[in-house]
């Protein structure tokens, strides 16, 4: 029998169990446990399985922007086209535990899924699905996010006070608009599915970053049972969201194989992932900011406007940060949703704080030198005491620490007045911004066996998408059950594991962490009643099992195997205690004084997480956030055609994430930290905090280099000569 | 029709569609699907291979075309039991997350690294002479035709300069 | 893609006239993949002897084989043309530049995002369909000898180096012929899908370049990121002074136009006049005189404007005494 260790995060933990541990493993650099795999190209991803007798399909999309399909032609050279009513328009949001829309025929957008060909040959299924006929009744819908009156959600508004009021009596104001473009994940792997069934099973593997809500939307999509559904996911290939739910090929996929009686892939091509996969809505927002005499914000206003398609519930939550990170009486905060016919919206990493917080921080940036304040004291002045509006405490609030030590580290005291720096045609200057992100744990299930031979076995249907989950579960038990981290082997992304969070949100390490945490604690039980001693009094360490005088290797402890399984959920610290991670960016650029080029030359963050599992993991996961942050502000923009809607930047040529050449050797500080709110791991997530405000670092920066405040992202040149003049 | 392809020294008869790029017969007709495919265009290197010791685009390279050259993928670099010294610093310096435009990287940087051993400048250089040092600007330019958005772009360039380190040092001693 | 019968050349004779050629194969393959492009008969020339770097009549001759990262670091091309190597090394990748050819860059199709989508009228793609282009998205289009039926620009940059450099295209065929490469591309009138004058049937065996003019070489490239992305302007440019005057003058402008663009009176005012900001304003003027742009892109009106300027004051030594 299994026992299982069940935590509901009630309360806090001060206990600091993992610094009593005796190994000494968790939180070094280690390298990845699977790194030798990924850097030979053994690792294999979705659509990297070679079943016998597979078959290839690919998708054929919509060439109108909404309407019906009325018929499809035949594919001469194709084995079938299928067109299958549970078949999917969109992706599933993250979590849902119910398939997206269904009925292909139906079209919301251009480009939509509404048929799959398949073929013997992916290069005969392409060319028939580029070249089927089919014959819409089309209507014409609203794209353009200002062409509808929006929705204005009554849960998505609060307001307390009077802003209007307060921008009145303010001594400095700040009222403006910001526009951002929609923005892709752009994952490297391009979504793609393979699909096998034996009988009334099947399993799929595909490219996604939450197996137990997925495996719910799929058996919903095809009308399974769950217990016929397996999903396998044990490398993706980046994520950023764009993968949190189900999406056309996998379910495609699925059915197609159903139907021919074969293993059937379908890949989606580039452009079809820009087409098919959410996008981060566009957003307007409208900031302002009332100041008084002692540079005390007063009010704080942040109207947003975003878009999603009518029938799709997700709205991007631009604000969700706005509430807590700075004080003011009067706040008011508006959420406004157009409903147009552009891709569906969705999570991209970071929901919300990527875009908004990067506004807010710029907002900040310019409110300071309004009132002649430094734009690092501003913010010291305004960090609030406990939640504002609600009165709860933080769990832990560590942004004056991160504001304080970037200065330092980063030498702002350097720093010149606009325009002050140049050296030759460069013009250079530096720009900061706080960086806040809200803090989840999700319910996780793991479980570890711990064998007679010194070798421990980690399972979940846990994915690493990139994150680092192999290697900080695998040190976490290590770390538990007093072993070397090399002799435990971790195992995920296989739906027959315990069903854990998934990757997304920043909760995966924390809540899948947390799970291992409790299965290892109820082996150390186990062997503690061996040893005849107190868990708390055990002591485990390289295979050895200490307790006061007494020493004995596992291997005379354990008969076999112990297995147990780890269970947490997020309990009442959800709701007495407003979780966040915090930090600051800070950034150096060069703007070119003719052309309005602008490089990033040196660019650093300051961050607090609670534990740090892996030094080396998660400085990468702030490295990739960061970059994502130069993005936003310099490069990244996904057009749509305002006629039809239709993704116009729906290549890597057009929409450009940044390259080698645009990020230059990021620095990264982690402030130590132990947040008691948050399970016995006391750690939080990091995925997305290094994308909040970076892109605001930047701009800021611009702004010291040039004068320059670009509003409308991203600050490509032509932004930046639009402002420079002569 | 009927070619014969020369991949990591083994020679492999193979009857393909003669639109089927090298990157397709590499992944779905010989298994090597160690080689990724980002985007089949030519616009972020996941797909880059050796060709005669030269880094190109394998989906932009017609199978057909490739009958008499020496391929080498990132299989024929290194295996996980040994792995080749810039498979190493990748590990090492964690020049990677998601892991799927490592390949790429490692193949790039391979066929990169030799560009700079023969004096090959580049759009950084300060002059078109040589030689040309492993600096930092001239490695992340250099490397621009392979997309990470993990953006372990930081420790993918130390990791480089690391192994041309290592690498001019075994030179010296030789 | 679409089926096609494949043909490996063994001589220029071997080329069919009605097959599309592929050597380096980036641009093709790029476009057969999304059916922009849908031959019939493919033939592969990369056998044909057409792969040297030799001198010619006191310059050089480029065979249209040289794939572009062997042309940029050619040691005479560094030394001589330095703004053909700078131009090469400006575009694309390191892998790209390893498999792109000499012929084939200057065969180049424009990267207009509505010529890349078969959804999307486009005159050039499937001349009379219209024009989807205008009244879409158009931040990269041309500013510069545009017609009402395509406002789409050359993206390539080794052709607008080897424009300043008075570059000439040697073509074989029925008839063996040399064009200027000032010659070679067509702006887009009424026919907006014929882009070159060269002819079913023909062949690019290389290119060759005038003995060397010396001077100041540069050439610089505005993008929306740092690198592995199209111009948004381009300009090579080959600056000779002599006792304080400018006495040579040569401005190629990529990104701008359907074709690499040249403009000889802008270069002109230029020469005999000593360098100023002044000075440079006329030929910005003189060269944007004809501009029009009636959407996205109008900022590269001022753009190029702005990076003529900065060019102008770098090649002639105006910057650095600045």
């Amino acid at each position: 029998m299994t026992l299982t260790r069940h935590l509901r995060v009630d309360g806090p933990n001060h206990d600091d169990r993992l610094d009593l541990m005796a190994q000494g493993v968790l939180g070094q650099p280690l390298n990845r446990l699977e790194g030798p795999l990924k850097v030979t190209g053994r690792a294999t991803y979705a659509a990297e399985a070679r079943p016998r007798n597979m078959a290839y399909g690919v998708l054929v999309q919509a060439t109108v922007p909404a309407g019906k399909v009325l018929e499809i032609g035949d594919a001469p050279g194709a084995l079938a086209v299928i067109q299958d009513k549970r078949m999917v328009r969109y992706a599933a949001q993250g979590m849902d535990e119910k398939g997206p829309t269904s009925g292909p025929d139906r079209i919301e957008y251009m480009g939509q899924s509404i048929a799959l060909v398949v073929a013997e040959s992916f290069e005969a299924a392409r060319h028939a699905a580029q070249n089927i006929a089919v014959r819409y009744k089309s209507e014409d819908v609203p794209v353009l996010p200002d062409a509808v009156a929006p929705e204005l959600p009554p849960k998505k508004q609060s307001a307390v006070g009077d802003v209007d009021k307060a921008m009145r009596d303010a001594a400095v104001t700040l009222d403006q608009v910001w526009h951002t473009p929609s923005q892709m994940s752009a994952a490297m792997e391009p979504h793609a599915a393979i699909a096998e069934w034996d009988g009334d099973q099947v399993t799929i593997r595909a490219a996604l970053q939450m197996l137990s809500s997925n495996r719910k939307q799929m058996a919903d999509a095809l009308g399974i049972k769950e217990k016929n559904l397996r999903l396998l996911a044990p490398y993706v290939g980046g994520g950023f969201g764009s993968k949190l739910g189900i999406n056309a090929e996998a379910v495609a996929a699925a059915i197609a194989a159903k139907q021919l009686g074969r293993p059937v892939m379908v890949a989606m091509t580039r452009q079809q992932v820009f087409d098919l996969a959410h996008r981060r809505s566009e957003t307007r927002q409208r900031i302002r900011l009332a100041l008084d005499g002692d540079g005390r914000l007063t009010g704080i206003g942040h109207d947003v406007l975003v878009s999603n398609l009518p029938s799709s519930e997700f709205t991007e939550p631009v604000a969700q940060a706005t509430p807590f990170t700075y004080q003011a009486a009067q706040r008011q905060v508006v959420h406004a949703v157009a409903r147009i016919h552009r891709g569906c919206a969705g999570s991209v990493r970071a929901p919300g704080e990527a875009v908004g917080v990067t506004v807010f921080e710029c907002a900040m940036d310019e409110l300071a030198e309004a009132a002649g304040i430094d734009p690092v004291e501003l913010r010291l002045r305004n960090i609030p005491d406990v939640e504002p509006t609600t009165e709860r405490p933080f769990s832990s609030h560590m942004l004056a620490e991160a504001l304080q030590e970037g200065a330092r580290l980063f030498g702002w005291s350097g720093r010149k007045s606009v325009g002050q720096r140049v050296e030759g045609e460069w013009m250079i200057g530096m720009g900061m911004a706080a960086a806040v992100r809200v803090n989840m744990l999700i319910e996780s299930r793991a479980r570890v066996t711990l064998l007679q031979d010194g070798h421990a076995i980690v399972e979940t249907d846990m994915t690493d998408i990139g994150t680092g989950t192999y290697t900080i579960l695998g040190q976490l038990a290590a770390e538990m059950l007093g072993l070397p981290a090399e002799r435990v082997e971790v195992r995920l992304g296989d739906t027959d594991f315990p069903p854990a969070s998934g990757s997304g949100g920043s909760f995966g390490a924390a809540s899948s962490g947390n799970s291992v945490y409790l299965a290892c604690e109820e082996i150390r039980s186990q062997i503690a009643t061996v040893m005849g001693c107190n868990e708390a009094d055990l002591t485990l360490q390289d295979g050895v099992a200490r307790a006061g005088n007494v020493s004995r290797p596992l291997s005379e402890l354990i008969t076999g195997q112990v297995t147990a399984d780890g269970h947490l959920q997020p309990g009442k610290t959800e709701k007495s205690h407003r979780q966040a991670t915090w930090g600051s960016h800070w950034a150096e650029v060069a703007v070119n004084r003719w052309t309005g080029e602008v490089r990033v030359r040196r660019m650093m963050g300051v961050f607090a997480c609670g534990r740090v599992l892996n030094e080396k993991t998660a400085r990468s996961q702030c490295l990739g956030g960061m970059s994502f942050g130069i993005g936003i502000a310099l490069t990244e923009a996904m057009e749509h055609d305002p006629r039809d809607g239709h993704a116009v930047s729906r290549d890597l040529a057009e929409y450009h994430v940044p390259t080698h050449a645009d990020v230059p050797a990021l620095e990264v500080h982690f402030l130590p930290e132990r947040d008691a709110y948050v399970g016995p791991l006391q750690a939080k997530g990091l995925g997305e905090l290094g994308i909040c405000g970076a892109g605001a670092a930047v701009l800021n920066a611009i702004h010291n280099a040039c004068g320059v405040r670009v509003r409308d992202l991203p600050a490509t040149p032509d932004k930046i000569i639009a402002g420079l003049g002569g | 029709m009927q070619i014969r392809l020369h991949v990591n020294g083994d020679a492999h008869d193979l009857d393909l569609d003669p639109r089927t790029s090298l990157l397709d017969a590499l992944r779905h007709h010989l298994g090597l699907t160690g080689t990724k495919k980002g985007c089949d265009h030519g616009q972020c290197g996941a797909c880059t291979v050796l060709m005669d010791g030269r880094r190109i685009n394998a989906c932009l390279t017609l199978a057909c075309m490739a009958d008499d050259v020496q391929i080498t993928t990132i299989e024929g670099l290194g295996t996980p039991d040994r792995l080749s010294p810039l498979q190493q610093q990748f590990l090492d310096h964690d020049g990677f997350q998601c892991g799927y435009c490592t390949p790429g990287q490692i193949c790039s940087a391979t066929g990169m690294l030799e560009e700079i051993a023969a004096g090959w400048p580049s759009h950084v250089s300060d002059n078109l002479e040589g030689p040309f040092a492993p600096s930092h600007a001239e490695i992340a330019e250099r490397m621009s035709g392979n997309l990470c958005r993990c953006a372990a772009y930081t420790h993918i360039v130390a990791a480089i300069q690391q192994a041309a380190m290592a690498g001019s040092q075994r030179e010296d001693a030789a | 893609m679409r089926e096609f019968t494949y043909l490996r050349a063994n001589s220029v004779a071997d080329v069919p006239a009605g097959a599309t050629i592929i050597a380096g194969g980036t641009n093709l393959l790029d476009l057969m993949k999304l059916e922009v492009m849908a031959p019939d008969a493919l033939v592969d020339i990369t056998r044909l002897d057409l792969n040297r770097i030799e001198p010619h009549e006191g310059g050089l001759r480029i065979g249209a084989l040289v794939r572009n990262s062997d042309l940029a670091a050619d040691p005479v091309v560094r030394r001589d043309y330095p703004v053909l190597s700078r131009a090469l090394l400006a575009g694309a990748s390191g892998q790209l530049r390893n498999m792109a050819t000499t012929g084939g860059n200057l065969m180049q199709r424009t990267r207009c995002p509505y010529f890349y989508d078969r959804r999307m009228a486009c005159n050039k793609r499937d001349p009379g369909t219209g024009c989807a282009a205008q009244g879409g998205v158009t931040r990269h289009h041309a500013i510069l000898g545009a017609s009402d039926r395509c406002i789409a620009t050359y993206p390539g940059d080794m052709a607008v180096a080897l424009l300043a450099l008075d570059a000439v295209v040697q073509i074989d065929g029925p008839a063996p012929r040399e064009v200027p490469l000032a010659d070679f591309h067509l702006l887009p009138g009424e026919t907006p899908h014929v882009e070159t004058v060269l002819k079913p049937g023909e062949v690019i065996t290389g290119v060759t370049l005038p003995a060397p003019v010396g001077g100041e070489q540069r050439y610089r490239k505005v993008r929306d990121r740092a690198s592995y992305a199209f111009a948004l302007v381009s300009i090579a440019a080959v600056i000779r002074m002599e006792q304080g005057q400018i006495s040579h003058a040569a401005l190629a402008f990529g990104g701008v136009a359907a074709k690499p663009w040249r403009d000889g009176d802008a270069e002109a005012v230029l020469l005999g006049r000593e360098p100023s900001d002044a000075l440079f304003a006329q030929a910005a003027d003189i060269l944007l005189k004809p501009a029009r742009a009636f959407g996205d892109h109008a900022f590269k009106i001022p753009l190029l404007r702005r990076t003529l300027m900065a060019t102008l004051r770098d090649a002639t030594g105006l910057e650095a005494t600045a």
